[in-house]
């Protein structure tokens, strides 16, 4: 966090709105919202959000930069995309929120007790190590997440869905030891690495090193 | 007119007709209690043999006076014009088949209908005489257009390219009116039917007005003459033979004459000295919106900078509703209806002439009628103004800067922003005459209360603006808020002075491409009303009626009760102090002949005894019969066809109801009611159109001129010792195809319930 933040604060002083638009994926949508509510009344999660859809566009006008980079609201998304079905102005909200937590991310402003936030991470970090997801040491990763006895109580609960799982062979405990990867490893992780390249590039181009 | 009537009448036996009923006793009820000396059947009236029938007679000279039996008289109107004779119609398709179900049982009280209104139709016609026209009037081309606004001079120019000459009265100096100082106008279109949503698609933007061009094609109109800096001190007669002095700039006075008039005075600005919390008045950076627009025309293209200190503007807020859409003293009550394109359109040329710059746009509804819509709104995003719900409270001139404070109604905070100029989105203020009825609504205040806002109204009510030399009055009326009446929904620009149409926004709020468009449609309006003024036909919604009202001079004892009801200032006094009838003012909606207490005013085709005789040939069946006689009066513009479409579409209603058409509630003389009672109905119900503010009544105060004439029928009823449900008015709508069919039922019910009038002769 800090040193990129402070240089978009910086750069887009006045409007917050601008720098959604040049930073946020689809984030030059925003402007088109014309504050109907229907997303937020369409969004199957959408009294729990602390600021539903249509708030978090109009908090981007307002100018609240840290309500919005901060909220956990962006986070709440489930990608069941029923705001973009609705939404008469045909905006992509779904892309945008999860553009919005994308750039928090990278901001470092991402609430540190959000799980949504902390499950992407263990399921990047699993991912990343054998190109799949080793469902095993993720479940059990997450079980674990919120420390040892939490850990253990989730586990019990749920022993008679592992115990079928393994039996009916959905779960084969012996992931738990290294567990097996993509066929071409290497091949992945330069896949991966020419995306963040071009990731990169294309930050870059918005970046705090671009010109204003 | 052939000196002897000869009556005649047809019966048309097709469309289940002859299947349905007995025609021979159809027949005979013509002949014998009709006393029709011709009666002739055909299975197919309407089709070419059976007009041919009629026609031959007619030509014969054997028929002067007929009566058909076969539809409803909305029906086969093309097939059955005959104009040269007298016509009445018996309605027993829509009428009585398909109003009743078949069967046995039913037969003999269907039957009965049936014969009931062959008997009204014959007796009807023996009343009648063939209209026709004065043949007073010649026929004026010239119309008048009375604004030299863009509305003004569009009808100018659209009456011109139809082939009439016009006489522009502008009363400024320059053409352009109120729009003269227009920077760029909301643009005339919408976006291509397939433009899709999205954040950079092609949307329309703000036009060049297109003023100095309007002014050229005017300028260069040979048939169009402009009179600028000139005032109408004096306008008088009727549609064909207006006479208008124009008083000149030269001091002259030019009295010329017109067929038709048409007023587009356009609004005039708000006053916002009205609006100190928002600082104006106190710091030249706060403008209206009109202010604002000529500021940018001065800027004409270049950076906008502020009148204060001459400071390139950085933030400009617009507030929205400004002095509108509140009750608030001072305050517009209505939604001027432009405002919010115009802002947009501001606030557009505002962020490509001052590069970087913040445009924010505080609405708490965003509204945008015409016709570029929503696609305006649109547009006006993507150009990156911001669109804040909220709701400005006050101005703040702090330093150099502006402090708006508001609500944002979003987030639901008390909040503010800091800019360099505010504009004020103020509403229109119609420039239209003071209301004729201004003092009679002083003097018809109910309490004291009402009299003194009546007063109030009277007191600042605007200077003249086309003096005309009618009894009712110098200009147009109002409806409410200063603006023009003219029916709203189905008729705009007719106003309550037949000849005087309003275009543009002296009938509603507006904006410029509504405002030309209305001056278009009130110019073929205005040349409509000076042609059929020339054949002595009515206007709309009578549109061709040749009859008009003829008063017995030596029975009125003037008591001026047409003049003054008469929704349409038709009647002026003569010397005597004798009502004195226009016909080409006239609407022949005959509230005046229903308003004569001695019923001295009749029309060649529908008089007081044209109704009245047909309600005294139904024949009323005895007490202990079971068979109750209901009288329905029904408007001819709605209710009347409200039952036919109903009967159409398979509605039933009560075989003891008998349907008499009026040309409006209006017309409906008291007689009538008390007549029907005299001889035994049992029940009587009066349908009109709506009468209130929002009015459907195609001539606007007729329904509620019934009313308020009928409101004294209780006590009648109670004078006679009958119930007072057996009267009942109603307001029906040409769409109420269940209810009005429902009415007249329900009083079947009231009537098994309270039971049969005593007055059985
Ligand atoms: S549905 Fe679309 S236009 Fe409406 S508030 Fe949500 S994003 Fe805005
Ligand atoms: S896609 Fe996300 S924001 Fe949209 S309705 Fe579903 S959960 Fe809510
Ligand atoms: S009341 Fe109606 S019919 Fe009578 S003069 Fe006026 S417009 Fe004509
Ligand atoms: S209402 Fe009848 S009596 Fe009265 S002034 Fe008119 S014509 Fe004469």
């Amino acid at each position: 966090m800090g040193e990129l933040n402070t240089a978009m604060i910086e750069r887009y002083r006045n409007s917050f709105l601008k720098e959604v638009e040049a930073n946020v994926e689809e984030g030059e949508w925003v402007k088109m919202c014309m504050q109907c509510g229907v997303c937020s009344g369409s969004c199957p999660l959408g009294k729990f959000w602390e600021h539903p859809p249509q708030e978090i566009f109009m908090m981007i006008r307002a100018g609240k930069r840290e309500a919005v980079l901060q909220s956990e609201s962006v986070w709440m998304c489930t990608s069941c995309y029923n705001c973009i079905v609705r939404c008469p102005r045909e905006l992509p909200i779904t892309h945008i929120m999860h553009g919005l937590a994308h750039y928090a991310k990278r901001l470092g402003l991402v609430p540190k007790t959000n799980p949504t936030a902390k499950f992407a991470q263990m399921f990047w970090d699993n991912l990343m190590v054998k190109g799949r997801v080793n469902e095993l040491k993720l479940g059990l990763a997450l079980y674990f997440m919120n420390g040892f006895g939490d850990g253990i109580k989730v586990a019990l609960k749920n022993q008679k869905l592992g115990m079928a799982m393994m039996k009916t062979g959905r779960m084969n405990p012996k992931e738990a030891f290294g567990g097996h990867a993509v066929k071409d490893l290497a091949g992945f992780h330069k896949v991966l690495k020419k995306a963040q390249e071009l990731e990169d590039a294309r930050i870059a181009q918005n970046g705090p090193s671009a010109g204003a | 007119m052939a000196a002897e009537k000869k009556l005649a009448g047809y019966i048309c036996t097709g469309c289940g007709i002859g299947e349905r009923l007995d025609a021979k006793q159809l027949q005979a009820v013509a002949t014998r209690e009709g006393k029709l000396p011709s009666v002739k059947q055909h299975a197919m009236l309407c089709g070419a043999e059976g007009v041919k029938l009629i026609q031959d007679d007619i030509d014969a000279g054997n028929a002067t006076h007929i009566m058909i039996a076969a539809c409803s008289r909305r029906s086969k109107v093309e097939a059955f014009s005959f104009p040269t004779v007298a016509m009445s119609r018996a309605n027993l398709r829509e009428g009585v088949i398909w109003s009743r179900p078949a069967g046995d049982e039913h037969q003999e009280t269907t039957q009965e209908m049936a014969d009931d209104y062959i008997r009204m139709a014959a007796a009807e016609i023996k009343f009648m005489t063939v209209p026709e026209s004065s043949g007073e009037q010649e026929l004026n081309k010239t119309l008048l257009v009375v604004g030299g606004g863009m509305t003004g001079m569009t009808a100018a120019v659209e009456a011109a390219k139809a082939g009439y000459p016009v006489h522009l009265v502008c009363d400024e100096p320059v053409l352009g009116g109120v729009w003269k100082d227009l920077y760029k106008r909301v643009p005339f279109r919408a976006a291509a039917f397939d433009v899709p949503n999205g954040n950079d698609v092609d949307l329309p933007q703000p036009e060049d007005p297109g003023l100095d061009d309007l002014i050229e094609r005017v300028m260069a109109n040979g048939r169009i003459t402009v009179h600028l800096n000139a005032k109408i001190t004096k306008t008088s007669g009727a549609p064909g033979r207006f006479s208008a002095d124009l008083s000149m700039e030269s001091g002259r006075t030019l009295t010329e004459n017109f067929g038709a008039i048409v007023q587009a005075t356009d609004y005039k600005p708000y006053d916002a000295n009205q609006l100190p919390e928002f600082a104006y008045g106190t710091t030249p950076d706060v403008l209206t919106n009109f202010e604002f627009e000529r500021l940018a025309k001065q800027a004409n293209g270049a950076v906008i900078k502020r009148p204060s200190d001459g400071r390139e503007v950085k933030a400009v807020a617009f507030i929205q509703c400004a002095g509108q859409r509140s009750s608030k003293a001072g305050h517009l009550p209505y939604c001027s209806g432009f405002c919010c394109t115009e802002s947009i359109k501001q606030a557009m040329y505002f962020k490509a002439q001052n590069p970087g710059c913040d445009a924010t746009i505080l609405f708490d509804d965003l509204r945008t009628p015409g016709a570029a819509g929503e696609d305006f709104y649109r547009s006006g995003q993507q150009a990156m103004v911001t669109f804040t719900k909220g709701q400005a409270s006050a101005v703040v001139a702090d330093g150099g800067n502006l402090r708006v404070k508001f609500k944002d109604l979003i987030l639901n905070e008390d909040t503010e922003m800091v800019c360099d100029l505010v504009v004020l989105a103020t509403g229109q203020v119609p420039n239209t005459g003071p209301d004729p009825y201004a003092q009679l609504a002083v003097d018809e205040a109910p309490t004291e209360e009402e009299k003194a806002a009546a007063r109030a109204a009277l007191a600042v009510a605007p200077p003249s603006i086309l003096n005309l030399d009618y009894r009712q009055g110098t200009d147009l009326p109002h409806l409410k808020h200063g603006f023009v009446d003219s029916h709203f929904i189905c008729f705009p620009y007719e106003t309550r002075r037949t000849g005087i149409y309003a275009a543009g926004p002296v009938r509603r709020p507006m904006d410029l491409k509504q405002a030309m468009d209305d001056a278009v449609g009130a110019t073929m309006k205005a040349i409509q009303s000076l042609e059929n003024a020339a054949r002595g036909s009515a206007a709309h919604p009578r549109v061709g009626d040749l009859s008009y009202p003829r008063f017995r001079k030596e029975g009125c004892t003037q008591c001026k009760r047409c003049t003054v009801e008469c929704p349409f200032g038709a009647i002026n006094e003569d010397e005597q102090r004798y009502p004195q009838f226009n016909e080409s003012r006239c609407r022949r909606c005959g509230t005046c002949m229903g308003a004569c207490p001695v019923r001295v005013i009749s029309f060649d085709n529908y008089s007081v005894d044209t109704v009245g005789q047909q309600l005294k040939a139904v024949d009323v069946p005895d007490e202990f019969s079971e068979k109750p006689r209901i009288l329905c009066l029904a408007c001819e513009n709605d209710a009347y066809p409200a039952l036919d479409m109903a009967a159409q579409s398979g509605e039933h209603i009560t075989p003891f109801v008998r349907v008499i058409p009026v040309r409006c509630l209006g017309s409906v003389s008291l007689s009538w009611v008390t007549d029907a009672l005299n001889s035994g109905y049992d029940g009587i119900v009066l349908m009109g159109c709506r009468r209130d503010d929002d009015y459907q009544c195609h001539f606007v105060r007729g329904s509620a001129m019934a009313a308020e004439r009928l409101s004294k029928v209780g006590d009648t009823l109670t004078q006679l010792n009958l119930e007072t449900e057996r009267v009942a008015v109603h307001e029906v709508a040409i769409t109420d195809l269940k209810r009005a069919p429902a009415i007249l039922n329900e009083m079947a019910e009231t009537i098994t319930r309270i039971g049969m009038s005593p007055f059985k002769f």
